[in-house]
């Protein structure tokens, strides 16, 4: 059964459409991500125009947060104060990257920095993960000593030092605001959440503990991805909500048996299998950036 | 046989079509035959192409009839061209750059039809001669999209120019080969336009030719239209029109889907 897409201008399967956001759904609960690095490049590879697939993503990634940080609520796992501030880069850095992402469009350069960002950030996002993955797990079967929470570096001679309760921690305020809008502005380019850059830079970055890094990365991605949703809407006219809406029916059941399996795995089986997940993505889309192209002449997207 | 009487049997064939608009096509072409009885009539099943929410692609059906020489020569051969609203388009080249392909150059088209389908009763090559093929842009080869001749040489241009029509064929929006036009007995013709579900909204214009001997006897055109109909329509407006308010509709959906997902699994 087919459905036409307004804004996409293009008609795809209802079903294929409904599976795909129930397999990412389901992974997205897994691995706690959002699930837009995966969902962005299948969309485009499905046929569906790059901006519309980056804008209507993330207006996917507020469904599935939203889910998600419910859950995370009931068990007190967020740190306000910390997602606030993370949130304030983040809303600066997603509107700076909506209107990177015109600017890019209109020298014809947006495919490639989608991709390479792609690359870049999964690439070793993926290797690190994999290799701490691998790591814990040798040291788990070895029986040795675990490292301290966080070491102390450069960071912390910055100024405006605040202190976060629920994180026990007592740093710079500079230092999240400057990942939050690092990761805006990924967010807005390569239609992702960000949860994988900002749950590994929570961790080894600012020294969260894991108990509190996703439902407060959860709580600041909502009020990110619905920004971009906003200002892709207002600026470009790229979203979809017909497309949204397919995608968002199976997500949000696909999500719910996701995080259902993924309580029952060890963490550090899911680092690994979400860290070779990441690479695959990175190692497919390089290879898209190095083969020679079928055609070396395109259409201009947004000309 | 006049073209009247063709035309009446016409009408009884494809009654369920366009009687009606078929009717005043013929009445409004009376006064405007010439020597020999009418030279060319031809009309659409349908006028409008409607995108509904199922829409998957349609066809249109064209169908005509032409009028027999009083020497009784052979009636000539017919062509029909489908062209989609002209806009600008910009076309891109990319070229490797440290091992990575980039886009490097590119060629931006002033006016470039979004669609374009050809069909014809015999061989384009057959049909007419170049020169009155490139005049009417009869066939791909003679579509009038050339770059203004300050922006690249002739053979660059014409590098571009393929480049631009090979895109669009991949796009299903050009048609690559000529699709036959069918004549039932000497006089009456029909043939089918394809129109892809990523077809272009706007004016189309479907040009119908009769050549004779290389020149064009009679030539008519007809509008067509291609348009979003119903949920579809009233989504594209919204997002347009009301932008703002419909990034906040979307996000509150998204937020309300999040939400019932999370209370719906939370009591099973």
């Amino acid at each position: 059964m087919q459905i036409y897409l307004p804004i996409a201008e293009l008609s795809l399967d209802v079903f294929l459409l409904l599976g795909l956001g129930g397999v990412i759904g389901f992974l997205s609960g897994l691995f706690g991500v959002g699930g837009g690095f995966l969902m962005t490049p299948l969309l485009i590879f499905i046929g569906v125009p790059p901006p519309v697939a980056v804008a209507t993503q993330a207006n996917n990634v507020v469904a599935s947060s939203i889910s998600g940080v419910l859950a995370h609520f009931r068990r007190g796992n967020v740190d306000v104060k910390m997602g606030t501030v993370l949130l304030v880069g983040g809303l600066a850095g997603s509107t700076s990257g909506v209107s990177l992402f015109k600017l890019l469009s209109e020298i014809g350069q947006i495919d490639l920095v989608i991709n390479l960002s792609y690359v870049l950030v999964l690439g070793t996002v993926g290797v690190l993960m994999t290799w701490e993955g691998v790591a814990a797990f040798l040291r788990t079967s070895r029986k040795l000593p675990a490292r301290k929470l966080h070491q102390h570096n450069w960071a912390h001679g910055l100024p405006f030092k605040m202190r976060f309760h629920r994180s026990r921690l007592y740093m710079s305020a500079l230092l999240p605001l400057g990942i939050g809008f690092g990761v805006g502005v990924l967010s807005a380019i390569m239609g992702v959440g960000g949860g994988f850059v900002l749950v590994p830079a929570m961790i080894y970055l600012l020294g969260m503990p894991t108990s509190v890094v996703i439902g407060t990365s959860l709580f600041q991605i909502i009020f990110v991805a619905a920004n971009v949703t906003f200002l892709q809407a207002v600026q470009n006219q790229t979203v979809d909500v017909v497309l949204a809406l397919m995608l968002l029916l199976g997500g949000v059941v696909g999500a719910q048996y996701g995080s259902r399996v993924g309580s029952r795995l060890p963490g550090e089986t899911l680092r690994i299998l979400l860290g070779v997940l990441v690479i695959g993505v990175a190692l497919r889309l390089l290879y898209e950036l190095v083969s020679v192209p079928a055609d070396v002449y395109s259409i201009g997207v947004g000309a | 046989m006049s073209a009247h009487r063709a035309i009446t049997w016409l009408r009884r064939r494809l009654q369920p079509l366009a009687t009606v608009l078929l009717g005043a096509v013929v009445l409004s072409g009376v006064p405007a035959e010439r020597g020999h009885s009418q030279d060319l009539v031809a009309d659409l099943s349908k006028h409008l192409v409607a995108i509904t929410t199922g829409f998957t692609g349609t066809e249109v059906l064209l169908f005509g009839a032409v009028g027999q020489p009083a020497d009784g020569s052979s009636p000539g051969e017919v062509a029909v061209v489908v062209r989609g609203p002209s806009t600008p388009v910009t076309m891109r080249r990319k070229s490797r750059v440290v091992g990575i392909w980039m886009n490097t150059a590119s060629m931006t088209f002033e006016r470039v039809p979004s669609f374009y389908a050809v069909a014809a009763s015999a061989p384009l090559s057959q049909l007419a001669p170049p020169q009155l093929r490139q005049r009417n842009g009869i066939g791909l080869d003679a579509l009038n999209i050339s770059l203004p001749p300050a922006k690249a040489s002739p053979n660059v241009a014409q590098e571009w120019r393929d480049a631009l029509i090979r895109a669009k064929q991949r796009k299903g929006l050009y048609s690559a080969s000529v699709r036959p036009v069918v004549f039932l007995g000497a006089r009456l013709f029909r043939t089918e336009v394809y129109f892809p579900a990523n077809v272009p909204t706007g004016s189309y214009q479907v040009e119908t030719y009769l050549l004779r001997d290389g020149q064009v006897v009679s030539a008519q055109t007809t509008p067509l239209i291609v348009s979003k109909v119903g949920v579809e329509a009233t989504l594209t407006r919204f997002a347009y029109e009301y932008a703002a308010l419909y990034g906040l509709v979307a996000i509150i959906v998204a937020l309300l889907a999040g939400w019932g997902g999370y209370a719906l699994f939370r009591k099973a």
